[in-house]
């Protein structure tokens, strides 16, 4: 009998939702704390009939999804934050050529070697860029177990939808902790047709998957091409949790698991009766400007990372001035606490 | 009996088919060709053996052989 | 009379952007003719390489791909296991698979992949204006070698054939070279035997072709061809390493 409901971690649970959307190859490089997703895609993916490397370093992998991708397979690749710094140029090229492609980057302390604890410092690297040129990925950051397996089964979807490379945000907790998950078993949502894959030229004229465009004025063409996708991107696909906001004096920003330790502290603070609430970006890009809207004028913003400040950068750009906003942070592997939260809302309200 | 055909305006005149023909049938143009180059010429009077030398080394796919 | 010697099905009949007296050019005509030759046009997809043939893809009818420089052998490695049913095969110079490539191409050859790799060795880097490549010859001068390659400073030629016939997954490695219409019919044979190879599945194909580049050697190109024959093969010996 298939389990419904299973308890699993967050990094299997990832590898797990992947199989479920279809995904048939997978190409990583061991590294602490996303191994296990990495184990798991070496037990399973190839019980599902997919392919599974493991590739002589992030770049090799990063450059097998691009391959991959370009055959027409649903691609993915795991890594977490010095192994995403090695895939940029891989990103890059993914991303000019149009390819869809998921990459998961379960975040640790940085920068450098940093260490294997759980940190929010790559939140630029996934949203500015990290490689070269005028690109985006959609971003989408998992606050849960049963929220990684999903996002990610969306992230092919939309993968293949806009042809983007789509980047599932976790960090060192959320890929190591283990909660229930039920499983979305039969949800497959079937391979969108790719008549531009590499698949052989029978039948029709070659394809060619590249990203180059020598030629006066091509390369520009090609790039508006691009920035017109984002447009439409950034109208349909931005995603947040919003909780308390219409009398909320002081609001927190936070995502992925720092927005559950902000969560305990909201539950906490409105428990004391102070006006506070949340709003919890799902996807990073788009950046879900709307939730910023003004409700409230007299509204203080307390943005919460494990990071020295990198949404908060994208919050004021939303707020535009209209409000206040505050920023409380720690890394390399620190994490804000809640009484860190309450603390600092009581000094804002 | 043989012949070839060159194209002159794909011809870069690099000269190496020239270097290579064993009848010495393949001359340097006095004229220039669309690129502004000179180019070659086969003497379509003289014995060629059809060999294909010329062609294999041509690095532009200019000559065509006929026997 | 009978047309005995035609220009190739799988090869855009196109002026290309190459020197005159460019290796390439005689390099894309062999693949498109074992490709037709071998009736595989329509199953087979090649990964250009960053260089001067970075749009190779431009000049064969068949589908093709552009990989980061160094990572074809990783970007064909994925396409042939998605996809086993296609030819797959990598086309690169000597700074693709021998310098920023090196290690993508010791592991893809490592791990036996069923591919055909055509390594175009020119002994410079042209595309970029004539710098040092891993297989420059020692005192070859080139734009970053203004004195000559010296061992000292620059190490030794880098013999990559050699070194990847020693990986029990490689099957067949040779190599050949365009120094005259002999060695083009014997660089011929060794693509095709390279592409039957994989057909047959019997793992990683190797042809490194002594290529001249004219331009930076600072040769004509029949000068070019003899430098190939007279020093480059001392250098790098021709024929069959595995």
């Amino acid at each position: 009998m298939v389990k419904k409901r299973i308890l699993i971690s967050g990094n299997e649970a990832i590898a797990e939702g992947a199989i479920q959307a279809g995904c048939n190859f997978y190409a990583g490089y061991p590294i602490t704390p996303q191994n296990e997703l990495i184990a798991y895609m070496a037990k399973y993916m190839p019980l599902s009939g997919g392919v599974f490397i493991q590739a002589e370093s992030e770049l090799a992998a990063i450059n097998m999804v691009y391959g991959a991708s370009a055959a027409g397979a649903r691609a993915m690749t795991s890594s977490s934050s010095p192994g995403i710094s090695l895939k940029q140029e891989g990103i890059s090229y993914i991303s000019g050529s149009q390819l869809p492609a998921v990459i998961v980057n379960i975040m640790r302390g940085g920068p450098g070697l940093g260490n294997i604890a759980p940190a929010q410092s790559d939140y630029f690297q996934a949203t500015r860029g990290g490689g070269h040129g005028d690109y985006h990925l959609i971003v989408l950051a998992p606050a849960s177990v049963q929220e990684a397996y999903d996002l990610t089964q969306t992230g092919f979807y939309l993968a293949d939808k806009y042809r983007i490379a789509v980047m599932i945000l976790g960090d060192g907790i959320l890929g190591q902790m283990m909660e229930p998950l039920k499983l979305s078993v039969g949800k497959i949502k079937a391979p969108i047709l790719k008549p531009w894959a590499l698949t052989g030229c029978k039948g029709r004229k070659p394809n060619i998957v590249k990203s180059f465009f020598l030629r006066e004025g091509d390369l520009e063409k090609f790039n508006l091409k691009l920035q017109k996708n984002y447009e439409i991107i950034r109208k349909k696909e931005a995603r947040y949790e919003g909780l308390l906001l219409d009398d909320a004096k002081v609001i927190l920003v936070a995502y992925g698991t720092m927005a559950r330790i902000a969560k305990s502290a909201l539950n906490k603070l409105r428990l004391a009766g102070k006006k506070v609430g949340l709003i919890r970006p799902i996807s990073l890009w788009p950046f879900p400007e709307k939730a910023f809207q003004p409700i409230n004028k007299k509204v203080k913003y307390l943005v919460v990372e494990m990071s020295y400040g990198q949404m908060v950068e994208d919050v004021r750009l939303a707020v535009n001035g209209y409000a206040q906003v505050d920023f409380l942070g720690r890394s390399g592997g620190g994490i804000p606490s809640e009484d860190e939260i309450i603390t600092r809302v009581d000094k804002l309200i | 009996m043989a012949k070839i055909k060159i194209n002159q305006d794909k011809c870069k005149g690099c000269f190496l088919c020239m270097s290579f023909c064993p009848k010495g049938l393949i001359k340097k143009s006095v004229k220039l060709n669309k690129r502004g180059l000179n180019f070659v010429e086969f003497d379509s009077a003289g014995d060629c053996i059809g060999c294909m030398q010329c062609a294999l080394i041509c690095p532009d796919c200019c000559i065509e052989v006929y026997k | 009379m009978e047309k005995i010697f035609a220009h190739p099905e799988a090869l855009y009949d196109l002026t290309t952007h190459y020197c005159p007296g460019c290796g390439h050019g005689i390099a894309h005509r062999l693949v498109a003719e074992v490709v037709d030759e071998l009736g595989i046009r329509e199953k087979t997809i090649g990964i250009a390489p960053v260089g001067c043939a970075v749009v190779a893809y431009d000049y064969w009818k068949f589908d093709c791909s552009e990989a980061a420089h160094g990572r074809a052998l990783a970007v064909a490695t994925a396409i042939k296991r998605v996809r086993p049913q296609n030819i797959v095969f990598t086309y690169q110079g000597d700074g693709d698979l021998a310098a920023i490539g090196t290690n993508e191409t010791i592991h893809a050859a490592n791990r036996g992949e069923n591919l055909t790799v055509i390594f175009i060795n020119n002994a410079v880097y042209g595309m970029t204006g004539g710098q040092m490549a891993p297989t420059t010859l020692l005192g070859q001068k080139t734009s970053t070698t203004i004195n000559g390659r010296q061992r000292e400073k620059h190490g030794y030629p880098l013999k990559i054939s050699e070194i990847l016939a020693l990986l029990p997954g490689v099957c067949y490695v040779e190599r050949v070279s365009f120094h005259s219409p002999q060695g083009v019919l014997r660089a011929k044979q060794a693509i095709k035997q390279g592409f039957k190879n994989q057909m047959d599945n019997l793992g990683f194909s190797l042809i490194e072709v002594l290529s001249p580049c004219p331009t930076y050697w600072g040769l004509s190109p029949k000068g070019s061809l003899d430098w190939i024959k007279d020093v480059m093969q001392k250098e790098f010996p021709l024929g069959r390493i595995k």
